[in-house]
């Protein structure tokens, strides 16, 4: 298909939406990223079941964290997807790549380069 | 086990004033199972600080430390070798563990990052429900193992009272009614006729009414 999507789109293999922790979106946040999305299998066609209804909760959950820190929760979401769809996976790309420009750059300073977890041996 | 819910993030973080560096000390009892102050929340709950924090641009520490229980001095006293290098502990413990990490520490600020609410049971993951006041005194051999005290809204020692409609209480529609309930355990045990005896005045004196309570069994003594 050579479809193309944003390049600040950087992707995380995962062996199933379920295995995203809570933690590890916050880590994300914590790190400067702008926004976070998970791109699940269709609802119902779960290879693990309930992998993605799982994580399409854990996103609702760190929404609201997101809100309390004043990051906004609009910062995070949850796509459904099957394997099939290159072209659904390149326009949630640019969908959410449009919502998160909008929203503007990541409030949380230090970012990337200052990992603070690391320096303060936690 | 004893439940709790987690204080709001705007709470807590009045709550830390202009305290930046933080003990947040989780504990792997009661409140890791009911998923408010365990090693996972409290990673949470660190995460969400250094968010606030790094966004106003602060410099802060937060460590993330969670024992076995914060209602044994054993335990708390693990902590002991770096609490004085942060200004106030963050404790995610139940009430109990709060209180016994501030009598350990009498000059280090302690601070709750949980809500105490109530003594339960895990109905199904994630949902946690009351079944015990504490009282000091129990009847539920009377009431067919359904307490009235914890479950009944008005804690009536013979009910139910007009509010109980359908098996609901009038509190609160979704709450089933706890003298319906002693009823409907009693039929099953063919125990009916019990529900005719009449419960005496409860002496309330096992419970808080007399001030806060201690145990001693003095064969465990050492």
């Amino acid at each position: 298909m050579r479809l193309s999507y944003p390049s600040n789109v950087k992707i995380v293999k995962v062996p199933c939406t379920g295995r995203v922790d809570i933690l590890l979106i916050l880590h994300a946040f914590e790190k400067g990223v702008d926004g976070v999305y998970l791109a699940g299998c269709m609802e119902g066609e779960c290879h693990f079941l309930r992998g993605n209804l799982r994580a399409k909760q854990r996103v609702q959950y760190v929404k609201g964290l997101l809100e309390e820190v004043g990051l906004g929760g609009d910062r995070v979401e949850m796509f459904n997807m099957s394997a099939s769809q290159g072209q659904r996976f390149a326009q949630v790309a640019q969908e959410m790549t449009e919502r998160v420009r909008l929203l503007g750059p990541s409030p949380v300073r230090g970012g990337l380069k200052d990992d603070s977890r690391q320096s303060q041996g936690i | 086990m004893i439940v709790g819910n987690r204080k709001e993030f705007k709470e807590i973080v009045g709550m830390l004033g202009s305290n930046r560096r933080v003990l947040l000390l989780g504990c792997n009892e009661c409140v890791t199972v009911c998923g408010v102050g365990g090693e996972k929340e409290v990673g949470v709950l660190a995460s969400e600080l250094r968010i606030h924090w790094k966004t106003a641009g602060e410099t802060f520490e937060v460590r993330e430390h969670t024992l076995e229980r914060q209602c044994d001095y054993e335990y708390i006293d693990q902590v002991r070798s770096f609490v004085g290098d942060y200004d106030v502990v963050l404790s995610m413990a139940c009430g109990a563990g709060v209180q016994y990490v501030a009598e350990a520490y009498k000059t280090k600020l302690v601070m709750p990052a949980v809500n105490t609410t109530f003594l339960g049971v895990t109905l199904e993951q994630g949902v946690w429900s009351e079944r015990c006041q504490g009282c000091g005194a129990c009847i539920l051999d009377m009431t067919g193992g359904v307490c009235p005290i914890a479950r009944c809204a008005k804690s009536l020692m013979n009910g139910p009272c007009g509010g109980s409609s359908a098996g609901k209480c009038e509190v609160d529609r979704e709450v089933d009614c706890g003298w319906q309930l002693i009823i409907d355990r009693l039929t099953e045990l063919g125990q009916l006729d019990r529900y005719e005896d009449i419960l005496p005045v409860k002496d309330w004196r096992s419970s808080r009414e007399a001030g806060p309570r201690k145990r001693i069994r003095e064969d465990l003594r050492l």
